[in-house]
């Protein structure tokens, strides 16, 4: 038998085709990031809270009080090494914006987030405290900082996990907010 | 054995024994902190096991909540915990989890058509490797009584002497 009439026959071209579609299946799984879960709330009503706010702690805030417009979620804590990473980004935007956004200060004790805000400043409109997690968990929440888009419906649009990165905020948060003020 | 190596092989062995001890003492300790419940009952004593065993620990995700001690783990442990003692079925807590985490929190994950590839694929792929496998092994087995000419035949005969 030759080997030209080798490469017609079945047995020699369909494992390749196998072991082909195989690498590709797993390259583009090695460029996948596993810790990046997507969340099932997206599409989904907001999870809905009342939190006392932090510094005012009299006063509660609460997710209804938002309906109608769209606002940001960011989560942060005293404790979370990368929020210090992604605070300059969100105090760059908050001096130039005047998007409502909540600040979810997680499982901190209030007089650390405190002191913390008045160290690295406060992009926030305001923070509420989540001091024992409950209402991160019912966002989801496992990797602070986590920040969450919610449309005046009062519907999650859109979650980034990990801290937020110029070109996440300039190609993906400003242009989804910008599209939603527009529905409304 | 003289009395002096006699005295040195017993210090020896009470130094073991004391470390022996030490380590199961702190052995104790670790593993108590992280879990001292108290369950109504057998069955939710068993639902809480299987819970935190069949659920993942989302912060570090190769461990379940058993095995993780991470903050966000042992949150979810107490969570667990307090649903079951209000009453919740092991289905209750399931959904719960899945609604705020995704599927991705099931160590077991559901049979859905999402996930039919995973559940069924293996098996597939072994079907397919075992009908190659034995349509080849078949073939080379039939070639492998070969037919001689009657030249050939007359031939070996020769050669054999025969």
């Amino acid at each position: 038998m030759t080997q030209a009439s080798n490469l017609r026959k079945p047995i020699f071209w369909i494992p390749l085709t196998f072991f082909i579609g195989l690498c590709v299946l797993l390259a583009v799984g090695l460029t996948l990031n596993p810790t990046e879960l997507p969340s099932p709330l997206i599409g989904k009503p907001a999870p809905v809270f009342a939190l006392p706010i932090l510094g005012n702690s009299e006063q509660i805030f609460s997710t209804t009080d938002n309906l109608g417009k769209p606002w940001v979620l960011n989560v942060w804590a005293s404790w979370c090494v990368a929020c210090r990473h992604e605070h300059p980004i969100l105090n760059e935007y908050a001096r130039n914006n005047k998007t409502f956004v909540v600040g979810l200060n997680y499982k901190d004790p209030p007089a650390n987030g405190q002191a913390w805000l008045e160290q690295f400043g406060d992009p926030y409109t305001l923070s509420v405290i989540d001091f024992d997690g409950r209402v991160g968990i019912d966002w989801g929440v496992y990797g602070v900082p986590e920040t969450f888009v919610v449309d005046g419906n009062g519907i999650v649009r859109y979650k980034h996990i990990g801290p937020i990165t110029v070109s996440s905020l300039q190609n993906e948060i400003v242009p989804l907010l910008h599209e939603l003020s527009l529905e409304m | 054995m003289n009395l002096n190596s006699s005295i040195t092989l017993a210090k020896v062995t009470l130094i073991h024994a004391l470390l022996a001890g030490l380590l199961i003492t702190f052995h104790g300790f670790v593993f108590a902190e992280v879990e001292l419940r108290d369950y109504p009952n057998e069955e939710i004593r068993g639902h809480y096991l299987r819970l935190i065993d069949e659920l993942r620990c989302l912060v570090c995700q190769n461990q379940n909540l058993a095995a993780s001690d991470a903050d966000l783990a042992n949150d979810l442990r107490d969570e667990t915990y307090e649903m079951l003692l209000n009453g919740k079925t092991v289905a209750d807590v399931k959904e719960f989890m899945v609604a705020r985490y995704g599927e991705f929190v099931l160590y077991k994950p559901p049979f859905s058509p999402a996930t039919w590839l995973i559940w069924i694929g293996p098996f597939v792929l072994l079907a397919v490797g075992l009908t190659i496998a034995i349509s080849i092994a078949r073939k080379s087995s039939n070639t492998g009584a070969r037919k001689f000419s009657q030249t050939d035949a007359k031939r070996i005969n020769q050669l054999l002497g025969k």
